[in-house]
């Protein structure tokens, strides 16, 4: 019998319809209560729940007690088998980075998960990615890309998931904005990780179309395109994400998934290196080229995730040595919304506008548009 | 009279599809069955060439016999009509839901001109003085087609769009070959919502591709041509309309943009079913322009028959052109293989006759204003389903709200599957309940739950009519019971079938010798 486990944020989404950009902390979950905000999760959990009701025999549901899980798979109906303890009505991230453990340690199947940014990395924080995870939308801040594209989908995910009939996992990033600095007027976002989500294909609807490459496999296609073409000449930057790991890869260099990185003639100059550093190393430096890809769920190529690549430093690389790598799928996942760019500058915001030949593929360009 | 008892079309919902249970022709074999019981060779044959195996190279000699099924005639010819009736073929159905793909009538007395002895006893080595006949009717299509597109010269080799596709690229290649510029000019440009063969074909060649993406408005910007324009520039393969059956108004500006680029210009006419007599080619700017007659023309398309794809040039590629082409001299047709800087034989002999037939007979049936009045009636059927479909709850048209469209629509559940959890798969196969084909592929799956209708000028307002009850019934069914809709269908050959194994290649069984291997 297929293990699923099931943690609920009670808290996750509260801030959001009161204006308070999320929910971390004691004295802003009081806050939003004070503003009269109703839990959310419950109910999107629901959804998501209850398309997995016809598979109740075939399923095993492990959950943490009363609002953690417990409530909400009794009331669709479900009898879950209840593990840990809680002080009802005062969790907070312990409890969701316990509860992790405790259903890994289960050997549950698959992780669901409702909540937002804050969960998500919560989760990554207790178990790293050792169990396949699945978030339900209910959160505030939806930066990371582990979430489904909404609580009936995150549903029939894991129920296609927990019959097999989807075997393949993908890796999705673990995004997060520090509230504090959001409620100051900053943004910054942190690149914290990657969680094994299963593997959807986005919007392609039936399998009859045959069975297009996953991702890891165009990803490999880019980063052999992009090294026939690196100058032996020229310093790469390389941004953080999977796609230009593969790059990194591929060359056969050990670098890192979330920092920065530094290239010259195939080899490392540098390791998850600062703002400061960057610049540092590109001074004086005639040719130097930005290798990145969009990061999170939300397309963004600058400002979220990678910041250590600030106004400053695509000010002196300049917008025409940016070379923009996302596999199709990527692409097609934001529906048409441009890539955006959020550098906190915004005179480099403008003349990172416009349009970029992203590398797609082997050979494979896509023109697409970047706004801020 | 009520509106009621005037409707002249109904749902069937009584319709049933054949199920005769067929096993697979591999499972009838029963050893030592005969359909054909060869007759012994006569003695004198015997001796002039022995046994008939002997003189093959060894290494070439089977050890053991085929593995084919050993059956009777009688069980082959009923094991196969049962197949075909097991078929929602094009005969059958309203097939509308097979946008991009043109499904239209195509008059009986064309196929039975095509399966005439007069062509079908032709042989292509035959010396051109036996064949003036199949020579006339290649030049006279060549001579419409120019009159159609605007270009000065067709070749009819190409046996299909995507050869079509592919020997544009050739003779881009050649024509840069000639200026100096083949290896310097090595981007093809087209869009997501062009044929995607365009990319594929010219991939094959060797080409990289960039893609063009759409704005808001379902058009590509100038701006994006503009930031894939370079001196590496080899050519634009476009279709116009896009399978959005969205028209891009600026695109006189597009090939003008790429000219002075110094790249070429291909036309992917898959979509010119709305444009014949309207808009042509030549007037738009491009070089080279191919029409499939195997689905503007009713030739027919896909499974309905083989492909052609007539490739027609501007004077300026002519000499590029595949070898040979039909020349006339007043007196007699012959086959023309002197073109200065050909790209040579692109397949055997001059291409897929009967289709070839079949197109000039429609051409003909039709004239000039008769293609012109398809066009004009394929686009107006498409705009009454158009403002229907929009009616319907769930169902969107994306892109350029409240604008007429030429000859199809790539058409949005994302609210249905939103609401209900029904997807474009759930209706595919809920529409066949009824006798109806709905295709589920919708390359490249930019739109969410997309659905393509592509009515032609064939179909009837009672048989637009009665598709669109059948989408409005799934759809009432979707919101009041969606399991119903989710567990079609009911009444076709064979019951819902989980498609996850067709992601699983360790599942895939392509062959009967693979089925044997995994799953025996």
């Amino acid at each position: 019998m297929r293990k699923l486990g099931l943690i609920v944020n009670p808290i996750a989404g509260m801030g959001g319809k009161v204006g308070l950009k999320g929910t971390d902390g004691v004295e802003i979950l009081a806050k939003a209560k004070e503003c009269g905000a109703k839990p959310e999760s419950p109910q999107r959990t629901r959804e998501a729940l209850r398309l997995l009701l016809p598979l109740e025999n075939e399923i095993e549901l492990i959950t943490y007690p009363a609002e953690m899980g417990e409530d909400t798979a009794a009331e669709c109906g479900f009898r879950p088998y209840v593990i840990g303890t809680i002080d009802v009505g005062q969790t907070d991230a312990t409890d969701t980075k316990r509860a992790c453990e405790d259903l890994r340690a289960y050997g549950v199947d698959l992780l669901l998960f409702a909540g937002g940014d804050g969960t998500a990395r919560d989760i990554f924080t207790a178990i790293k990615d050792t169990v396949v995870v699945l978030g339900i939308p209910t959160g505030v801040k939806m930066h990371s890309a582990v979430f489904a594209c909404s609580p009936a989908k995150a549903g029939e995910l894991t129920a296609l998931f927990l019959q097999n009939r989807i075997k393949r996992i993908r890796e999705a990033e673990v995004m997060d904005i520090d509230e504090e600095s959001v409620r100051r007027g900053i943004l910054v976002a942190k690149l914290f990780g990657y969680l094994k989500i299963p593997y959807e294909r986005r919007h392609i609807q039936g399998l009859k179309a045959g069975s297009l490459p996953d991702e890891r496999v165009s990803q490999q296609a880019i980063a052999q395109d992009i090294i026939e073409n690196m100058d032996s000449d020229c310093t790469y930057i390389i941004g953080p994400g999977t796609t230009t790991r593969a790059v990194l890869e591929r060359l056969g260099l050990d670098a890192t998934l979330l920092g920065v990185d530094l290239i010259h003639g195939r080899r490392l100059l540098g390791k998850d290196l600062s703002e400061k550093q960057l610049l540092d190393h590109i001074k004086g430096k005639a040719k130097v080229k930005i290798i990145v890809t969009p990061i999170g769920g939300q397309g963004y190529l600058f400002g979220r995730g990678n910041q250590q690549i600030s106004a400053e430093v695509l000010k002196q690389v300049g917008s025409k040595n940016i070379l923009v790598a996302a596999t199709a799928e990527k692409i097609n996942s934001l529906l048409g919304r441009p890539f955006q760019v959020d550098t906190g500058d915004k005179g480099i915001d403008q003349m990172l506008s416009g349009y970029f030949k992203v590398v797609s593929g082997y050979k494979e360009r896509i023109v697409y548009k970047v706004t801020h | 009279m009520t509106e009621e008892s005037k409707k002249k079309y109904r749902l069937r919902e009584n319709f049933h599809q054949a199920k005769w249970d067929e096993p697979i022709i591999f499972e009838l074999h029963t050893p030592g069955e005969r359909g054909i019981l060869v007759p012994e060779a006569e003695s004198e044959v015997v001796e002039a060439v022995g046994n008939g195996i002997s003189a093959l190279p060894e290494n070439m000699v089977r050890k053991q016999g085929p593995a084919l099924p050993e059956i009777s005639q009688m069980r082959v010819l009923k094991h196969y009509l049962r197949l075909s009736q097991q078929c929602l073929g094009a005969d059958f159905n309203i097939d509308i839901g097979q946008g991009t793909c043109t499904m239209k009538y195509s008059p009986k007395i064309h196929k039975m001109l095509a399966g005439s002895p007069k062509v079908t006893e032709v042989h292509p080595w035959q010396d051109e003085s036996t064949i003036q006949g199949a020579l006339e009717v290649m030049y006279k299509l060549d001579i419409f087609l120019r009159e159609i597109s605007g270009m000065s010269r067709f070749s009819l080799q190409p046996s299909s769009g995507s050869a079509a596709i592919f020997i544009m690229a050739s003779m881009v290649h050649a024509f840069h070959t000639y200026h100096g510029e083949a290896e310097k000019r090595d981007e093809i440009i087209t869009t997501i919502f062009s044929h995607p063969s365009d990319a594929a074909a010219a991939a094959v060649k060797g080409y990289k591709i960039i893609t063009l993406y759409h704005d808001e408005n379902g058009l590509v910007s100038v701006d994006a041509l503009k930031e894939a324009l370079s001196d590496r520039t080899a050519a634009l393969f476009i279709t116009n309309p896009e399978d959005t059956g969205i028209f891009n108004p600026k695109i006189a500006e597009f090939t003008s943009l790429v000219h002075e680029a110094g790249g070429l210009c291909g036309y992917d006419q898959a979509n010119a079913n709305g444009i014949l007599g309207i808009t042509r080619a030549k007037e738009a700017g491009f070089d080279l322009s191919f029409f499939n007659l195997h689905k503007t023309f009713s030739a027919p398309h896909g499974c309905g028959g083989p492909a052609a794809g007539a490739l027609g040039v501007t004077e300026d590629l002519i000499d590029f052109l595949p070898v040979p082409v039909v020349d006339f001299d007043g007196e007699k047709y012959s086959l023309n293989y002197g073109i200065p800087h050909t790209i040579g034989k692109t397949r055997g002999f001059y291409g897929v006759f009967p289709v070839i037939l079949k197109a000039y007979a429609w051409i003909m049936s039709l004239g000039a204003a008769g293609l012109k009045e398809a066009a004009r009636v394929a686009v107006l059927n498409n705009n009454y389903l158009l403002e229907n479909i929009k009616k319907i709850r769930g169902a969107a048209s994306p892109f350029s709200a409240g604008k007429h469209r030429i000859e199809q629509v790539r058409y949005t559940w994302e609210q249905l599957t939103q609401d209900t959890g029904v997807t474009t798969e759930d209706i595919t196969c809920r529409m066949a309940d009824f006798g109806f084909h709905l295709w589920s592929s919708h390359h490249p799956f930019v739109v969410p739950q997309p659905f393509t209708i592509e009515p032609t000028e064939s179909y009837s307002k009672d048989e637009l009519d009665e598709y669109l009850e059948g989408l409005r019934k799934i759809v009432e069914e979707a919101y009041e019971n969606p399991e119903r809709v989710k567990n079609a269908p009911y009444n076709s050959v064979v019951h819902k079938i989980d498609h996850s194994t067709l992601d699983d290649p360790e599942k895939w069984a392509i062959t009967w010798r693979a089925h044997l291997k995994k799953h025996r």
